[in-house]
């Protein structure tokens, strides 16, 4: 408990206001965040069943803009942007020249010469430097990060307690698409995306109007079960529904096609970084893949732990918890292609010991729409 | 919440309560709160050594995984079959019904060289105070 503070640590514009509702503040990716408020498991439910508020202000967004952003966006992403409608998001990746992945990330089409990347708070700065170095393009890329807080209200009454607050006609608005409109008389852009495996809404705005919102969210969902909830839960939530994390089951050593994100990866498209390197690899065929188990005997399988089969290591988790809706001890895992199938049996090494776990199929969880 | 009285408490936040030659183990409300919603607990068998200050089990939250050391040496005579199935308990009545570990202890001299409730109380709230 003698870690020494590594040097200066950022904060939301709403970190007094976690502080006020008892938030537990962790650092993470050099933000001073709250991890849990009321506990995990508690907020975790909120989501699935409820409702959930988390301040994401810490993730990093990059503007780029030009006559010609889309082909620097389309040179850097594994994703096919071009096929973006105006107010629409994708998932995608930022590419090595290896396949391998910078970061992952939301494209955003504003218009024909502006998009926005949403990245990872720990990526932001390596992300925008690795971008400006890969523009050979009449494009510029701006980090407009500081001009913006985040929030991210999920689970199956995002909509009924986001409705009142705005005179957009939130229900018309489909998954993975955005619009921009006043909530609670605060301009934001409202996107029908999230991290947990739920409806939801993230709202961008400026922080200056940062607790208006947040504590008008919290005062107007109430009545339907809304509560903070920290990047403990945003985590579980994520697991459970089988999402990667960067630096867990995706990072520069990991390609997409390994970890199970072939749909995010256009190789269809004429050209991009790391195309060649996947193609390559696709034709010679994957030696390891991501998995999803289930521990059978009792233990937690954890990040880091090794997998065992027949006695011998054959790879690694990424993640690995109690998925606390599920009710069972999950993880994701790195083995070799012929031990993937769902049903196999494999081993984790839990500390001194270890214990079964069974192969299941990704994503553990999956909302009924 | 109050830490009982006649309690002593390990710097890692364990604490032992001695009755003659028994000892019950367990984990601080400290400890609980700093682990958030406890989901796992490993304990040793009955019949195993403790040594002082040598981790014996291990508590997991949703998060974190806590090696649990012990204040103090002997044999473990019993351990709490309820946390188990209710590994909840912990973060409820950590210095109750949910103790860890019951021993016959050794030397139970070795339990006065451990912080006593008003020096706990001191250590969390400085502890506290660094966070």
């Amino acid at each position: 408990m003698t870690t020494p503070a590594p040097a200066p640590i950022r904060r939301t514009a709403l970190n007094a206001a976690h502080r006020r509702l008892g938030g537990k503040m962790v650092e993470f990716g050099g933000w001073d965040m709250p991890v849990e408020y009321s506990g995990i498991i508690p907020e975790h439910k909120a989501v699935r069943l409820r409702a959930g508020l988390f301040d994401v202000s810490h993730m990093g967004e990059l503007s780029v803009q030009g006559p010609e952003a889309l082909a620097l966006v389309q040179h850097v992403t594994s994703n096919d942007a071009s096929k973006l409608n105006l107010d629409q998001a994708q998932y995608s990746g930022l590419m090595t020249a290896q396949g391998t992945f910078v970061d992952d990330l939301l494209v955003h089409k504003f218009t024909d010469r502006q998009f926005w990347l949403v990245v990872n708070a720990s990526n932001c700065d390596k992300d925008f430097e690795y971008i400006c170095q890969q523009n050979r393009f009449d494009a510029q890329v701006v980090n407009v990060s500081d001009g913006y807080t985040q929030l991210a209200i999920q689970g199956p009454r995002a909509v009924a307690i986001l409705q009142p607050l705005t005179s957009i006609a939130l229900s018309p608005i489909k998954y993975y698409w955005f619009t921009t409109g006043k909530v609670l008389g605060v301009d934001c852009i409202i996107s029908r995306t999230g991290y947990t495996g739920e409806d939801g809404f993230e709202l961008y705005f400026d922080p200056e109007h940062s607790e208006k919102v947040w504590d008008g969210l919290l005062e107007a969902g109430r009545g339907e079960g809304l509560i903070p909830c920290g990047l403990g839960a945003r985590n579980t939530l994520r697991m459970e529904a089988g999402m990667a994390l960067y630096g867990h089951e995706i990072d520069d050593t990991t390609t997409p096609i390994e970890a199970g994100l072939a749909w995010i990866t256009k190789l269809g498209k004429p050209e991009f970084l790391g195309k060649r390197a996947i193609e390559e690899q696709s034709a010679r065929g994957l030696q390891r893949q991501l998995v999803g188990f289930e521990m059978i005997e009792a233990g937690i399988g954890r990040d880091g732990y090794p997998v065992l089969h027949g006695g011998k290591r054959v790879g690694q988790v990424t993640s690995g918890g109690p998925a606390p809706f599920l009710g069972k001890n999950l993880g994701m895992a790195y083995v070799p292609v012929a031990l993937a199938q769902p049903g196999t049996e494999i081993e984790i090494q839990i500390r001194a010991r270890t214990a079964k776990a069974r192969i299941v199929p990704l994503p553990f969880y999956k909302r009924t729409k | 919440m109050g830490y009982p009285q006649g309690f002593r408490f390990t710097k890692e936040h364990e604490w032992v309560a001695v009755d003659g030659k028994t000892a019950k183990i367990g984990i601080s409300d400290f400890a609980q709160n700093q682990l958030g919603d406890i989901v796992f607990v490993e304990l040793p068998p009955v019949g195993a050594e403790l040594t002082a200050g040598a981790a014996f089990g291990t508590v997991e939250s949703v998060k974190a995984v806590s090696e649990v050391f012990a204040p103090i040496s002997g044999r473990v005579t019993a351990i709490n079959e309820a946390l188990a199935k209710s590994p909840e308990l912990l973060n409820q009545d950590p210095h109750g019904a949910a103790w860890l570990i019951q021993a016959e202890v050794s030397d139970p001299a070795q339990a006065s060289k451990l912080m006593d409730t008003a020096a706990y109380e001191k250590f969390v709230s400085e502890q506290e105070a660094s966070h």
